[in-house]
């Protein structure tokens, strides 16, 4: 792998077409929905579909695309289906319901996601999420997922950061299992009516173009690490995200970027890589052992609030023996609007503030209080442990501490990245016949995801975007018959991925793959982490492509080729991160403001908030790849705001 | 701490296994036991061997992807916890700790510890769903349900299909989990038309891929680490009698 000097990106403009339907923003979907272009019963029949993923968006996508008639095949490379990702989420899912009175509608959702992404995300993808936010929870009812309710029988809400009203649906601290087993039973009953094929414990190792167009993948069966070929008339990505970049992350231990990085590879511009979302309430380090971080939900910010000792000399005392008169509740003090539900990169940054001031807690010094002291004297033990019990359970296995009789310890952590492939309005991505859902994608939540919002677009895209969209191409692949898999374009994709294969177990070096990825992860934490600026980016370019070089010649892979093996699996995923995080440090080093999670540190208010550039910014980053010798090419989607103004962000 | 493990090593399902004897050091209490196993692992490959390989995924409890025989428990010592969720608090220095595979005959091992759950899924698809295709779903507030009755739905479809129940049973049954989604479904107004059927196909289902019938002994809901309830096998066994009872014609007679 050659070492790329030039800094400065070729930059491109109007490569990109959004195909954002015409007309009004209220309208737009509505009507696009009734004129897209159809494909008829028996025709989809004739057509076969890749999916990539079983997360809330694969799983979603897949079972309703089968039961439309088309044939689908799914791959995943856990053991089921049901242990994607998606699996993990906590706190909830967001439905512009407004069954609180609240006041919240459509708009209102749509106007909260935009202004919450500050103002980097598109206008019309994120008008149609709110749309079809609603749908959502009627068809999860419907398929048996047993959401939280009042008394009157009727579905309960919470409330998340960055909104005030309650929109948010749950199912205790298990929103994400039971959304997802929701969509797991959908596809086990299109897997036994034959309409869905499913590959587990398979991983997809590249994608097969034929005339320019996604035909097919080569996928790995990790039991017997035998290369397989399989063809489709369209590809679906929907592969998650790669906040594992970062080694600690709160994402499972499989979470990667393998599957979207071989579609960048192979043409597929990648949106806004630098856009790293992290959350601000997660168990802090206990040690060089760590092999992950855990989340505590965001909704515990509804009852629990966050602080930091006044006097640096308080900082290692019993936090309980602290007076109230000595606590600096800082959110509240510094955001009197939103309290302690600011959004999460304000809360984030906000910490990392405290802790850099000295004011940091525990042994570490690195983390800050959330308290539930005052929650369980208003509501009593009883209804705090019925809202957060298997969160209090959690924190506790983990740290040995009773969030009941002492506050939680907490700090930010890499949790979701909203960069991802750049798609259109259709969900496609530059490659025709490839498309990308769910966190896969870059679409929806601009520099910064509110909570409770990827569980929804993840659904959104699989349950109600892409069984509509895919039309606009697939209508035109009905006279396609099926391709051989002995097509020499599988033949060669095959070749190159065995011999990459080959490759990396024949290094026999001397590091395991586990410490370059610590490595790695820490290069980005320092430099493309919480805070950045254009000396450490700069600097942690040439250090990841020293790290690269030296990991194409000195890891050490155990096992054998063709067996399960997972060390083989981490190291072919450790190498796309070693040339993922390159690129985001190039796009983090491009962005000259700041802007939701994305905080350079040359670019702030007096204050120390983001200070976004407007003029200069107001667009999406898509980066081309050009070969692994060259510098990527960037291409900017201009992003128009015609229904909200831009404003500085405000929650105070 | 300095541990003592003794790991079920073997090659792949058409070879047989052994128990292997190794010493791990430096094992710190605030680690989690898959930690303390990405330890051991770190030591064999620098050592040029080959790491143990084990199921894992989310490493907070909610997967399923973990599983683990530890010292003679699922999911080991600690109640209602899964193994990614145990901590090496829970053992002290020179303890000698056992770890295997499940062993049943529905799971077969793949590799070391690793095992094929995929009969799980097999029985989901079964009927272990309510047939709503996406579009056809009625707003969500239309059908009231009971709170004290979609909370014990809720406690059934915390299950997360990691297969202590089955590991543990003499019999290496699965009624733990087949009542599980049998309940969590039919419980809600929802899941009311398909009931019978999906009982009939999902207790179908689990006899065809070798799991044995329930002891009765309750050591399922022992080491559930989601702390399921036997209670749900009780009324999978009223329905199944029921659904025997009544053939689907009738049912649709009513
Ligand atoms: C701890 C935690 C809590 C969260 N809580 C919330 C919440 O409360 N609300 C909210 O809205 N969001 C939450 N999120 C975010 C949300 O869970 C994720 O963004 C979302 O679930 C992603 O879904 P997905 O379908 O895009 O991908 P995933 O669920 O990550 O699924 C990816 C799928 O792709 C497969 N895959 C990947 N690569 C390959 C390959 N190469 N070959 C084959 N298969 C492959 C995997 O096997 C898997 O099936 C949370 C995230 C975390 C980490
Ligand atoms: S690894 Fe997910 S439950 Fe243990």
């Amino acid at each position: 792998m050659a070492t790329i000097t030039e800094v400065a990106p070729n930059q491109k403009t109007g490569v990109l077409d959004s195909k954002v339907p015409p007309g009004v923003l209220e309208s737009k979907w509505t009507k696009y929905r009734s004129s897209v272009a159809l494909v008829a019963p028996n025709n989809k029949r004739k057509l076969d579909i890749i999916v990539i993923g079983t997360g809330l968006a694969g799983a979603s996508a897949a079972a309703t695309l089968a039961e439309l008639g088309y044939n689908v095949k799914t791959f995943c490379f856990q053991d089921s289906p049901r242990r994607a990702h998606s699996i993990a989420a906590q706190g909830g899912i967001n439905a512009a319901k407004n069954y609180q009175n609240d006041g919240d509608s459509v708009y209102r959702l749509f106007y909260d996601t935009v202004k919450g992404g500050d103002y980097r995300s598109r206008e019309a993808n994120v008008h149609r999420l709110a749309e079809v936010s609603a749908n959502i929870i009627d068809q999860c009812v419907a398929q048996g997922v047993p959401f939280a309710r009042d008394y009157g029988g009727l579905l309960a809400n919470r409330s998340f950061g960055g909104v005030q009203v309650s929109r948010t649906f749950y199912a205790r601290g298990q929103t994400g299992q039971q959304l997802l087993l929701g969509a797991y039973s959908a596809l086990s009953r299109q897997i036994a009516k034959g309409s869905v094929q499913m590959y587990n414990r398979h991983e997809m190792l590249d994608i097969v173009k034929i005339d320019g167009k996604a035909r097919g993948i080569i996928a790995r069966n990790l039991i017997t690490g035998k290369l397989e070929r399989h063809f489709g008339h369209a590809v679906l990505l929907a592969s998650g995200g790669y906040g594992n970049v970062f080694f600690l992350s709160t994402n499972a231990m499989g979470s990667n970027v393998t599957a979207a990085w071989k579609a960048y590879k192979q043409g597929a511009f990648f949106g806004n890589p630098c856009y790293t979302q992290i959350h601000p309430t997660c168990i802090p380090v206990s040690g060089d052992h760590q092999s992950k971080l855990t989340l505590m939900s965001e909704s515990l910010r509804n009852d629990g609030r966050v602080w930091v000792p006044k006097n640096e000399a308080d900082c290692q005392k019993d936090p309980t023996k602290i007076p109230d008169s000595d606590r600096d509740y800082y959110l509240e003090r510094i955001y009197p609007a939103f309290g302690n539900l600011v959004p999460r990169d304000v809360a984030s940054r906000a910490a990392k503030r405290m802790v850099d001031e000295g004011k940091g807690v525990g042994k570490t010094r690195v983390a800050v209080y959330l308290d539930f002291k005052d929650a369980i004297n208003r509501l009593g033990k009883q209804v705090i442990s019925e809202r957060y019990g298997n969160l209090f359970e959690m924190y506790e296995r983990i740290t040995d501490e009773n969030p009941y009789e002492r506050p939680m310890r907490i700090y930010p952590a890499v949790h979701y990245t909203m960069g991802g492939l750049w798609v259109d309005y259709n969900l496609g991505t530059t490659v025709p016949g490839l498309y990308a859902l769910g966190e896969a994608n870059f679409s929806d939540h601009g520099a910064n995801r509110l909570g409770a919002s990827a569980l929804m677009q993840g659904l959104a895209d699989g349950y109600f975007v892409i069984p509509y969209t895919i039309g606009a191409y697939l209508s035109t692949q009905i006279s396609v018959p099926p391709i051989s898999t002995d097509h020499e374009a599988f033949a060669k994709a095959e070749k190159k991925v065995q011999d990459r294969l080959n490759k990396l177990m024949s290094i026999k070096g001397t590091h395991s793959v586990d410490s370059f990825h610590k490595r790695l992860g820490k290069i980005m934490w320092e430099n493309c982490g919480m805070a950045r600026n254009a000396p450490g980016l700069e600097k942690a370019i040439d250090e990841i492509q020293a790290l690269r070089e030296e990991f194409w010649r000195d890891v050490r892979i155990p096992g054998e080729l063709n067996e399960f093996n997972p060390e083989l699996e981490k190291a072919g995923r450790v190498a796309d991160f070693l040339e993922l995080g390159e690129l985001m440090c190039r796009d983090a080093l491009d962005r000259n403001e700041s802007c939701g999670g994305h905080f350079r540190e040359e670019f702030k208010t007096p204050e120390g908030e983001a200070l976004r550039i407007d003029p200069d910014y107001t667009y999406v980053a898509a980066w081309e790849y050009t070969g692994d010798e060259n510098v990527p090419n960037l291409h900017k989607e201009h992003l128009e705001f015609n229904d909200i103004e831009l404003k500085t962000r405000s929650y105070k | 701490m300095k541990l003592n493990l003794k790991v079920w090593r073997q090659k792949n399902g058409s070879t047989a296994g052994k128990m292997v004897d190794y010493v791990v050091d430096h094992v710190d209490a605030d680690m989690s036991f898959l930690e303390m196993l990405d330890v051991l692992n770190q030591q064999l490959i620098d050592k040029g061997d080959e790491p143990v390989a084990f199921d894992h995924d989310c490493r907070e409890g909610i997967c399923g992807m973990c599983s683990l025989y530890i010292d003679g428990q699922p999911h080991g010592p600690w109640q209602r916890t899964t193994t990614c969720q145990l901590h090496m608090r829970a053992f002290k220095d020179g303890d000698t700790v056992t770890i295997e595979p499940w062993r049943a005959q529905a799971f077969p091992v793949i590799k070391d510890l690793v095992v094929d759950r995929s009969a799980f899924d097999r029985i989901i698809q079964a009927g272990g769903y309510i047939s709503a295709n996406t579009g056809n779903a009625v707003d969500g507030n239309s059908i009231p349900i009971e709170k004290t009755v979609s909370d014990e739905a809720m406690d059934a479809a915390a299950c997360i299909g990691c297969g202590a129940c089955v590991a543990v049973c003499k019999n290496a049954s699965a009624m733990l989990f087949v009542s599980a989604k049998v309940s969590h479904l039919s419980l809600l107004p929802q899941g009311r038309p398909e009931h019978q059927k999906r009982v009939a196909s999902m207790m179908t289902q689990m006899d065809k891929e070798g799991f044995g019938g329930c002891t009765n002994t309750t050591s399922c809901e022992a080491v559930c680490p989601k702390g399921i309830s036997v209670t749900h096998i009780a009324r999978l066994n009223r329905a199944y009698i029921a659904a025997s009872l009544s053939s689907p014609k009738q049912e649709e007679a009513k």
